[in-house]
């Protein structure tokens, strides 16, 4: 056995995150390092990321999933995307709002998922679990024994949470309430139209809203 | 000649609704439900012009909208006053659907993996030594199909012919035989059950057992995190017992 204390903990740690490819939690540490006491692994965790910031490499230490990883840093994406030579991987809107319906309400079954968008999600809720994003966690025992979805740790590595509990939260109904900007300034427009022109270069903006007859008119009460 | 448009604009009813209060600048807590409605039944009516297929689902949110209108017609019948606001019935959904497609947008917003941040590829070319202790992941139905996929690829080159004659294996006796293996063994890997399998409804009856085991606990299967490596089957029976769990197969 190798005399594991020879060299200064935060090192020890930083090869130990360098060479795994999923994050590593303070469990899995401690199980490398076992005379270190957790609280010992997590400080030096801490200093690490402080490390990191400070030295402004074009990496960083990022607490995902329950645990450490070490990944580039967001301006750096489109030289990594040259060299893996792929696109980023996207989700379609319907897929992101469903995917986000199974992360706050599960466990969920289809038919609740599918009252919140109000159309079918079969062939969404495929995507989403070839993608590894969500998982079937059972059958809930009523007529039909429907499959119960839930969100995989996947999920959280993707979108950069460290648990269910740092998703961001939900609004309050009433928020949305008149007299409120949200009445009138719908919140998901500013980012529906910028995605569309992202995703669908070939459709100006002009294409988006289908022509209303009634458009020149003014509304009729 | 026909000339057919497909727009993915709107989702669904919901979204076509939600279109229709931000254009009109209404609040959402007091829709103008005739207006509302007259518009909702033209888009409908554009849709069908323009070939779109119009989905149940919004002839289903049309009927609501039609049957609020009718209500909030009718003079207030309740003697108690304070009845329920009709157009409650779209106010909840809408609300709870916005919120969904608020956090959804903050959700794109995060720095996503493979999109803006990236970790350390992974490296295959070596095959780290399975170890039985060490961290593995349990494995979802998908990746066993994609390796019972790869299983029957590799047998037969060429179209996969299925053709059913009189049963000539059991999944009880295929069931056997991977414990008997997994008695000696303790752990295997997910292809060497399929080593003395020749034809495709072979392999599929291998396949079928195999399930089984795992579905009544006898049988663990585990793969390591990164997707091209090895399946590992792990017994979850002690060594002596086989014999009865062999029997309890209800098949």
């Amino acid at each position: 056995m190798v005399p594991i204390m020879e060299k200064p903990l935060e090192l020890i740690i930083e090869a130990l995150l360098f060479a795994s490819s999923k994050p590593l939690s303070v469990q899995e540490i401690h199980r490398c390092l076992p005379d270190v006491p957790a609280p010992d692994i997590r400080a030096a965790l801490t200093g690490l990321q402080t490390t990191y910031d400070a030295m402004e490499r074009s990496i960083c230490l990022k607490e995902v999933a329950e645990g450490y990883q070490i990944r580039t840093r967001s301006a750096y994406a489109p030289y990594v995307l040259r060299m893996l030579r792929s696109s980023p991987s996207r989700l379609s809107r319907a897929a992101l709002e469903t995917l986000a319906i199974i992360a706050y309400k599960q466990p969920i079954i289809r038919q609740e998922i599918e009252q919140f968008r109000g159309v079918d999600a079969g062939g969404i809720l495929r995507t989403l679990l070839e993608k590894d994003l969500i998982r079937i966690m059972g059958r809930k025992t009523i007529p039909g024994r429907p499959l119960i979805y839930g969100t995989t740790k996947k999920f959280l590595e993707v979108f950069d949470l460290k648990d269910l509990e740092s998703l961001p939260k939900l609004k309050e109904l009433k928020d949305f309430g008149s007299g409120d900007e949200a009445a009138v300034h719908l919140p998901e427009e500013d980012g529906q139209v910028e995605r569309f022109k992202e995703n669908e270069t070939r459709s100006g903006p002009e294409e988006q809203r289908l022509p209303f007859p009634k458009d020149r008119e003014g509304p009729t009460a | 000649m026909d000339y057919e448009v497909k727009l993915e604009i709107f989702e669904g009813p919901l979204d076509l609704l939600l279109h229709l209060i931000h254009k009109n600048e209404v609040d959402i807590f007091d829709i103008p439900i005739s207006t509302i409605t007259e518009q909702y039944l033209a888009y409908l009516e554009m849709m069908k012009a323009l070939n779109m297929s119009v989905a149940g689902d919004f002839l289903v949110m049309a009927s609501t909208l039609v049957h609020i209108k009718s209500k909030m017609l009718l003079p207030c019948s309740d003697e108690e006053g304070e009845e329920e606001d009709p157009r409650n019935e779209i106010t909840r959904p809408l609300l709870e659907y916005m919120r969904i497609k608020e956090v959804a947008q903050e959700l794109s917003e995060r720095e996503i993996l493979g999109r803006d941040v990236f970790p350390r590829q992974d490296v295959s070319w070596y095959d780290a030594e399975p170890e039985t202790e060490g961290p593995s992941l349990d494995i979802s139905l998908f990746q066993l199909i994609d390796a019972f996929r790869r299983i029957i690829e590799k047998s037969q080159s060429g179209a996969m012919m299925l053709t059913f004659r009189h049963e000539r294996w059991s999944i009880k006796e295929k069931a056997r035989l991977i414990l008997s293996l997994l008695k000696e063994r303790k752990e295997m890997l997910f292809d060497e059950i399929f080593s003395e399998d020749r034809e495709v409804p072979e392999f599929i009856v291998t396949f079928l057992a195999l399930l089984e085991l795992v579905h009544i606990g006898v049988v663990k299967v585990f793969q390591a995190s990164c997707h091209t490596s090895d399946i590992r089957l792990v017994a979850n029976f002690e060594v002596d017992g086989t014999e009865e769990l062999g029997e309890d197969l209800t098949l």
